[in-house]
């Protein structure tokens, strides 16, 4: 299995006041291609804070990160927001608790929306076909507020792949779901994960977790178990 | 799908918000629209008001110069005369091109109106008047042919007012004089519309004012070194000068005075607009921070969510700014109607004169200034960090 993302001692420290927390505390990984790797810890342990500094959302304090083999962060001075950005649109695909998706948009014009701001968007599969994969082709018309949490969710889904992302992050993407719908969610990601994309997620479900190809466990900042 | 479009359904979100701050610049573009048409339209009106008296200089008997407006521009009564000698005296002068004389009466006339009113007859040389004046068309008949006929030409609302056609008898309340009706004038849009003229000799005789003159108009050569040919006439006494000149530029300066405030009102409304349009993208922007995170997650750039939420700016100010456009247009006659009612002197013709390029600053004004007062909302959003999404979410 290829590697796609390496993560070297990474390190994510907030100051506040007199006080250094270490959100993130010298965590490395690999992730390789089609792997599902799954992030579980108390709250408040730091794997959101991991997850941002894989996907490039933050800059980390120290350690380095490279992604397909491009080195992005080690010893380099702080990513401006632009490179990040740029970052950002050539790997990952970002799906989130709460699905963001615009509620004045059709589920196709939410799925377009990136290729609105990014032209090199759409390289993967068209709209229509992500639309018939996430069995959402009936539902191009509508609008959010029509759909259901896990139909809400899948729209997500699928705009995350409109870039065609070599990886995936997912931050408690079954947190608003019931069950019968979470396990539809856990479905599509296994799917993705086989079709080659890698899939990194947070999250609280341990049932969701426990499928994963590997479950990476956080407590204060550190890999407790993996 | 585009930048446009996206921008353009995210104002649907909140339709109510989005209409009222689209009203609220209709209004401010309303209001600068026609305060722009009023500042030309009363400005033209007047200028077409004093070049159409057909003369550059008027001389009158010694008294207030605004009598003197007054006599011009509103056909006013109550003046002193001056004697008809002057007339050869004026005439000697090398710069003057055309003499006319003038004698005004005025007659209350218990039936004219609701509560009565004054009726003006303005006595004219009929060899001379009616060549100064060659705007004047005649709706029916034509001028007088003699200085003592017992006739009148009546202006296009003195004889509406009147019910008078040619070959009709009109009777001047008091005197009980009847004279012929020969002539109705066109609408011209000046004070001639509402004047009754008569031959100057008939006047002189009825009013008792023979050898009498409220006014002479004089028609100089163009060439003519205006100045020290009016610095001549002040040497005549018992006489006051009123050049046309002057007389725009007394109204003109309380024309200016009143613009300065109309420029500031119009100043104040493009504040509240902008006012307006700041409060309503920030709160849009400040109720989409987990949005605007996810799409700079997705691959927005800085830049791309300032240009969309500037576009909504921009939507928002060209729909308010053309409404308001529309407005002024569809109501400039009403506003024009209520300006005619409080103002004491107002010139004829359209005075609130909305056109192409009065509109397209209207408009120019209101769209720089909503997007100037749109750039502080979309440089809040495009700091966003994505970051703020997802700490948003956990919160």
């Amino acid at each position: 299995m290829d590697t796609v993302l390496t993560a070297k001692d990474l390190r994510k420290t907030y100051h506040r006041g007199s006080e250094d927390v270490h959100a993130v505390d010298g965590v490395s990984f690999d992730a390789g291609a089609g792997e599902l790797t799954a992030i579980i810890g108390p709250s408040g342990s730091g794997k959101t804070t991991l997850l941002n500094l894989l996907g490039c959302l933050d800059n980390p304090s120290s350690g380095s990160l490279s992604v397909g083999g491009e080195e992005i962060f080690g010893g380099k001075a702080e990513l401006s927001e632009g490179t990040l950005t740029g970052i950002r649109r050539r790997n990952f695909g970002y799906i989130f608790q709460k699905f963001y998706l615009i509620p004045t948009l059709t589920v196709l014009e939410n799925i377009m929306l990136p290729g609105v701001f990014y032209r090199g968007a759409g390289a993967g599969r068209t709209p229509q076909e992500l639309l018939k994969q996430l069995g959402l082709e009936n539902r191009a018309a509508h609008l959010p507020a029509e759909l259901s949490g896990g139909e809400m969710q899948r729209v997500a889904i699928a705009r995350a792949l409109i870039n065609a992302p070599k990886i995936l992050l997912a931050d408690e993407p079954t947190g608003n779901l019931d069950s019968k719908r979470a396990g539809e969610i856990e479905e599509i990601l296994h799917t993705l994960a086989d079709g080659g994309i890698t899939v990194i997620m947070v999250t609280h479900n341990l049932e969701l977790a426990r499928t994963a190809d590997r479950v990476i466990e956080i407590r204060d900042g550190r890999i407790h178990a993996q | 799908m585009n930048i446009y479009s996206v921008a353009y359904k995210n104002l649907l979100r909140k339709k109510v918000r989005t209409a009222l701050t689209a009203s609220g610049i209709a209004l401010s573009a309303w209001v600068l629209a026609t305060l722009f048409g009023f500042n030309r339209g009363y400005e033209s009106g007047l200028n077409r008001d004093v070049d159409n008296m057909g003369f550059q200089v008027l001389l009158t008997a010694k008294g207030c110069p605004y009598e003197a407006a007054t006599l011009m521009l509103k056909g006013g009564t109550g003046l002193r005369y001056m004697e008809e000698d002057v007339v050869k005296t004026v005439s000697s002068n090398k710069e003057v091109e055309a003499v006319t004389r003038m004698l005004m009466q005025g007659v209350f006339d218990p039936n004219k109106g609701d509560s009565g009113a004054i009726a003006a007859y303005l006595g004219v040389d009929t060899h001379t008047f009616p060549a100064m004046k060659p705007y004047l068309e005649f709706k029916q008949g034509g001028w007088f042919k003699t200085n003592d006929g017992y006739e009148a030409v009546m202006g296009y609302e003195a004889a509406e007012l009147e019910a008078r056609e040619v070959g009709d008898p009109l009777l001047i309340p008091d005197l009980g004089t009847e004279l012929k009706v020969v002539g109705v004038l066109k609408r011209t849009g000046t004070q001639d519309d509402g004047t009754i003229f008569l031959p100057l000799d008939t006047v002189q005789k009825i009013f008792k004012k023979e050898g009498k003159l409220t006014g002479l108009g004089i028609k100089v050569d163009k060439n003519a070194d205006m100045g020290a040919f009016e610095n001549r006439l002040y040497d005549l006494p018992d006489v006051q000068v009123v050049s046309m000149a002057q007389v725009k530029t007394t109204i003109m300066s309380l024309v200016s005075s009143a613009r300065v405030i109309v420029f500031a009102i119009a100043f104040i409304a493009v504040l509240i607009a902008m006012a307006g349009v700041v409060n309503t993208i920030l709160m849009s922007v400040i109720e989409r921070y987990g949005e605007i995170g996810i799409l700079k997650s997705m691959g927005a750039m800085p830049l791309d969510i300032f240009r969309m939420i500037w576009m909504e700016t921009a939507i928002l100010c060209s729909l308010g700014g053309f409404g308001g456009i529309l407005l002024s247009l569809a109501t400039a006659r009403a506003a024009e109607a209520a300006v005619r009612h409080f103002l004491p002197y107002t010139p004829n013709g359209d005075m609130i004169a909305v056109n192409f390029s009065i509109a397209a600053g209207a408009f120019g004004v209101i769209f720089v200034g909503g997007l100037l007062s749109g750039v502080y909302p979309a440089w809040r959003a495009a700091r966003v960090r994505p970051l703020e999404a997802i700490r948003n979410e956990g919160e």
